[in-house]
């Protein structure tokens, strides 16, 4: 059949040609595994997202109720009205509220998991963050119902240890304040901060694990005391890290509505306002306005987290 | 880092107030699962009963959303092990101009609030006239799954090493052949553990499914419509701890699959 030796074996079938055509063309096959991926993202995702956009642009019919489908600006100037500038608002100042608890809850943890927990306590630690990451959302979320509840767990620690009194007087604080923990901001406030601690501490936690040693070591040669140590070497070098955790709190508060829904005041957030205007409502264009200010807000933020450097700790 | 030195007490009694703060919550569900009193969240307990149990087996509306949830994580986690693992093996080593934005693309799903997703997908909809149904759930899910799978896959792709590719065709296999006998068995685990985790996230999805799910109810939006209208609470907490258990125990899973390595499943949601 063959008059001289080949060093390459005769192709056996078609899986044989096609895997000489991707040898040949190695970009041939790149193009082959990520077009069905990138087609889905791109048309289901980012389709998705344009949709988002252009109905923002789209008005309401005010007297009808349909929606008109032509370029306006109407719909965004709506959202400056202080009935609803005063939603973003709160929404934003609740975030920074969650990031900055996070932050100070997170921190001790994030740095004994770091620097002194090992062998088998590293793995307590690293599943101890982690299961509450994963676990469910919403059953997180109803624990503190049943925690913040006025005959709930809560009232019941207070009343034994006497401290009526003081639970009351935060409660009738302006603001903050409500009827019982689980109709005010403070409730609000420590659910949200609870279901996204641990999206705080892993990066958190990253960042601290690549603090060098000997870094530690100079400065307590040179004569820093510990807490000179922290606050000049440890600190700075973990700012990466707490950078990148609040990207996760910032947005996911940002954009939830169930959390304040189920534990807080009538007082609405974005996520709820996005909820309600695209249900009951049916004004489709001003919920899309209201969903891309998170957007917005997260690009800036984001912006800045970058120029700090924040993107090496994710 | 490491430490030769004993770490202050103050910041011993930090780190275990923080992690009892994560913890204790969730076993409160445990315990009003087994309250007698169902119209309040009275605490302690007036008394125990296991009868909320039987209850929640025999309460007809329960099973429905309980289907549905698993056909929805089911499906979107076989898009997701399909599509994230072509994204992984195409970006792992290659290196080709826009990979940064496909790989941003692959990320972002995730990395906006879910309910940008839910009101991106809820407009695309409207605008094509899509009627809700179940695979309008599963085509959002199987969107922000793909993240999971794709990162666990990556990261063993990368360990993987390019030699015994090689050797593989040097023995004559080509390249179908190399990825059943070769490729596969050593991706096994690490696509285990992602498409497990995929799965956990799936069926505990709520924000962007209230979006994607029109007047359909999966067991979290059951569970969300107990949560705002409560009718025997601890019928909810039996459901909840069933939500929980069907999310704990994969993510549990993937976590012995893959740890020991730089690429302990979980790391990032």
């Amino acid at each position: 059949m063959m008059t001289t030796n080949r060093a390459i074996l005769p192709e056996r079938g078609l899986g044989d040609r096609l895997s000489a055509l991707f040898w040949r063309k190695p970009n041939l096959l790149l193009v082959l595994l990520l077009a069905p991926p990138v087609l889905w993202l791109g048309v289901v995702y980012l389709g998705s997202l344009v949709a988002l956009l252009i109905q923002s642009f789209y008005s309401i019919d005010e007297f009808s109720g349909v929606i008109v489908p032509e370029f306006t600006l109407a719909t965004y100037a709506e959202l400056l009205r202080p009935s609803n500038f005063d939603i973003i608002v709160r929404t934003v100042t609740m975030a920074a509220a969650v990031t900055l608890g996070a932050a100070v809850i997170g921190f001790p943890l994030a740095y004994f998991a770091a620097r002194y927990a090992r062998g088998k306590w590293k793995a307590v630690f690293y599943l101890g963050i982690m299961l509450p990451l994963w676990s469910s959302y919403l059953v997180k979320v109803y624990a503190w119902k049943l925690i913040l509840a006025k005959e709930g767990i809560i009232g019941w620690a207070v009343e034994g240890l006497g401290g009526s009194a003081v639970l009351n007087s935060v409660l009738a604080l302006p603001v903050i304040g409500g009827t019982s923990l689980s109709t005010s901001y403070i409730g609000t406030w420590l659910v949200f901060l609870y279901v996204w601690l641990p999206y705080m501490i892993l990066p958190m936690q990253a960042s601290l694990e690549r603090v060098p040693v000997s870094m530690l070591e100079a400065s307590s040669d040179l004569g820093a005391t510990r807490w000179q140590t922290f606050r000049t070497v440890v600190f700075p070098l973990a700012m990466p890290g707490i950078i990148a955790g609040s990207i996760f709190t910032f947005s996911l508060t940002l954009g939830d509505y169930i959390i304040p829904q189920i534990i807080g005041s009538s007082r609405r957030f974005i996520g709820q306002a996005v909820y309600q205007l695209q249900g009951t409502a049916g004004n489709v264009p001003l919920a899309a306005a209201f969903a891309v200010v998170p957007i917005v807000i997260m690009v800036v933020y984001l912006t800045i987290a970058r120029r700090k450097g924040a993107f090496d700790a994710l | 880092m490491h430490s030769d030195a004993r770490p202050p007490l103050t910041l011993t009694l930090a780190a275990i107030g923080a992690l009892l703060f994560l913890h204790l919550p969730i076993l409160l569900i445990f315990l009003y699962a087994f309250t007698t009193e169902e119209r309040t969240y009275q605490f302690p307990p007036p008394g125990l009963t296991t009868e909320w149990f039987a209850v929640a087996w025999n309460r007809a509306d329960i099973w429905p959303p309980l289907y549905l949830s698993l056909r929805v994580a089911a499906v979107s986690t076989a898009l997701a092990l399909i599509l994230g693992t072509l994204c992984a093996a195409a970006m792992a080593k290659a290196r080709f101009f826009g990979r940064d934005q496909i790989s941003l693309l692959i990320i972002l799903p995730i990395a906006l609030p879910g309910i940008i997703t839910g009101m991106s997908l809820r407009s695309a909809y409207a605008i094509m006239d899509i009627p809700f149904s179940t695979f309008t759930i599963i085509l959002g899910h199987a969107t922000f799954c793909i993240v999971i799978v794709f990162n666990n896959a990556v990261a063993r792709f990368r360990r993987l090493s390019g030699s015994i590719v090689e050797a593989s065709m040097d023995l004559g296999a080509n390249g179908f052949q190399t990825f059943r006998h070769v490729l596969l068995p050593n991706l096994g685990s690490a696509l285990l553990a992602g498409g497990m985790l995929a799965f956990a996230l799936s069926f505990d999805e709520v924000i962007v499914t209230t979006f994607t799910a029109g007047q359909q109810s999966t067991l979290p939006i059951w569970m969300l419509n107990e949560l705002v209208r409560p009718r025997q609470r601890p019928v909810t907490n039996v459901v909840a701890i069933v939500v929980f258990v069907t999310t704990f125990i994969p993510i549990l899973l993937a976590y012995y699959l893959t740890r020991g390595g730089s690429e302990t499943a979980g790391g990032g949601k």
